[in-house]
């Protein structure tokens, strides 16, 4: 009598655990999606003159952590602090634009829980995207590639579209969901960051890397015997996000964005990062 | 919530079984294997001993995550050239395997060292060798003390298996991270993820315990 009546007890007390830990979790997480709602991000960066950016650190060209000086430097960065520099003399004021170590798959919750401003960080406007957060204008025309060992005789994606072949891409990167358009026979595997994906390459786990060309090219410049191969398969232009219905600032950057591009700046920066890598028609990405 | 639910049942579900699948592997694996470094550690023969010790101590304290790089990363390429490819299941299973097996063979050394000496003695005395005298009298009951630990260990190996997921082992984990990016809402879908977990560790943890109090007063 007394053992089922304790376990009885345990049984209930559990059950009744169980319900307030998933009751405050709720909670919290409403909590957490209102409190954030009503705040204007331009009225924030206004008054605080300060833009908080979310950028790459690992990735070369766009955004990579110098170990040096602890600078993260790109060319996400570089235009960060143009639109940055722009938005503050349109509206007379002065803004100081402050970066903030992001990945694919942190990106949005960081931006959703109101740590950064927006990011940079080769990030592509699609649709189901739009549906949680605003997006700019595009900034860097990008399409999807693939980068594999200059001793594999492999020339475009087409080589790739074999039972017996294993692509490798980034998690919560879009062109992990591209490729199966493209290769849709080969087996597909989503390492943790772009170091992780060319580790798994060299170790002979995968056949190919799949992402932008951008971040490719900058992949082949660090590794000798790595080449993007063939010409981009799609069309998928980095655009600078904000939190969902943030119209004033998402206006703010597209006119910073178009000004930029019209004084120049903008043709300087892409000189800047891309005129150096080989095998890359930087010219064309010149607005 | 129960729209992602519904719409990426199937790919959660397979990240489950992946789940569950590792965890199975992992947690006979680290049984065994931890059993067996618990009986060097307590052996007579010294080789064995240090032989034991310095397992314990390796993968005691080298973080999961590292162990399972290490076979995904370095140990792949060479087994390879030998027909023997290793991809993230595998790396993650075999990490899984060692880091827990280090664990549990602290665990039954400590129950085994529990068990009175003179038991021991009494055995070899009355005719056993030591093989046969560990075999019967004391692992038996060096298990029964252990169980309450053993449980901990066994549903820190489901939640840390969760490290597939870092090698594309195609987990649960590794499931949630791709669906969290598809959707870009990441707390319901770990949210949901975490109740999948409860639903392989909570009867662990019961089963455990109904275990626990089977054997209850057995052994002393």
């Amino acid at each position: 009598m007394e053992k089922a009546k304790k376990r009885q007890f345990g049984i209930v007390a559990t059950l009744i655990s169980i319900l307030i830990f998933f009751g405050a979790i709720t909670i919290m997480a409403i909590k957490a999606n209102t409190t954030h709602q009503g705040t204007d991000t331009l009225e924030r960066v206004k008054n605080a003159h300060i833009m908080t950016w979310g950028v790459k650190a690992d990735t070369k060209l766009f955004g990579l952590m110098d170990t040096n000086d602890g600078q993260i430097k790109g060319f996400d960065v570089d235009i960060a602090k143009a639109v940055t520099k722009q938005i503050a003399s349109d509206l007379n004021i002065t803004i100081e634009p402050i970066f903030v170590q992001v990945t694919s798959s942190t990106r949005i919750q960081l931006l959703k829980n109101g740590n950064i401003d927006a990011f940079a960080a080769t990030a592509t406007a699609t649709p189901e995207r739009k549906k949680v957060a605003d997006f700019s204008k595009p900034y860097f025309s990008a399409g999807q590639s693939i980068l594999v060992p200059t001793k594999e005789n492999i020339k475009s994606v087409k080589d790739l579209n074999k039972a017996d072949k294993t692509i490798l891409g980034v998690v919560g990167a879009n062109s992990i969901i591209n490729i199966k358009k493209f290769a849709p026979k080969a087996k597909i595997l989503a390492l943790n960051d772009y170091a992780q994906a060319m580790t798994a390459l060299k170790a002979g786990q995968g056949d190919a890397i799949t992402s932008d060309n951008g971040i490719l090219y900058g992949m082949s410049m660090e590794n000798k015997g790595y080449v993007v191969a063939g010409e981009p398969f799609t069309n998928e232009p980095y655009s600078i996000a904000f939190d969902k219905d943030q119209v004033p600032i998402t206006k703010a950057t597209n006119k910073a964005l178009d000004e930029i591009i019209k004084n120049g700046s903008y043709n300087k920066l892409i000189k800047k990062w891309f005129s150096k890598v080989p095998g890359m028609n930087w010219r064309s990405l010149e607005r | 919530m129960i729209d992602i639910l519904l719409k990426y049942f199937p790919q959660l579900l397979n990240g489950f079984w992946v789940t569950i699948e590792s965890s199975i592997i992992a947690l006979f694996g680290s049984l065994i294997l931890g059993t067996i470094f618990a009986v060097m550690q307590v052996s007579r023969n010294k080789i064995t001993r240090i032989i034991s010790e310095t397992y314990v101590e390796i993968f005691r304290n080298i973080p999961l995550l590292v162990i399972t790089l290490f076979f995904f990363a370095f140990v792949a390429p060479v087994a390879k050239k030998i027909g023997l490819p290793i991809d993230g299941f595998t790396a993650g299973t075999i990490g899984l395997t060692l880091y827990t097996s280090a664990f549990i063979a602290e665990v039954i050394r400590s129950g085994i060292n529990s068990i009175s000496s003179s038991q021991m003695e009494g055995a070899v005395s009355n005719g056993l060798s030591w093989w046969q005298a560990m075999r019967y009298i004391v692992l038996p009951q060096a298990f029964k003390i252990s169980i309450p630990n053993l449980g901990n260990q066994f549903v820190n190996l489901v939640k840390n298996s969760s490290v597939l997921a870092f090698v594309a082992g195609l987990d649960l984990m590794y499931n949630a991270n791709s669906i969290a990016q598809n959707t870009f809402d990441s707390l319901n879908t770990y949210f949901i993820v975490a109740i999948f977990y409860l639903i392989i560790t909570m009867p662990i943890s019961y089963y455990m315990k109904h275990l626990e109090q089977r054997f209850k007063g057995g052994a002393h």
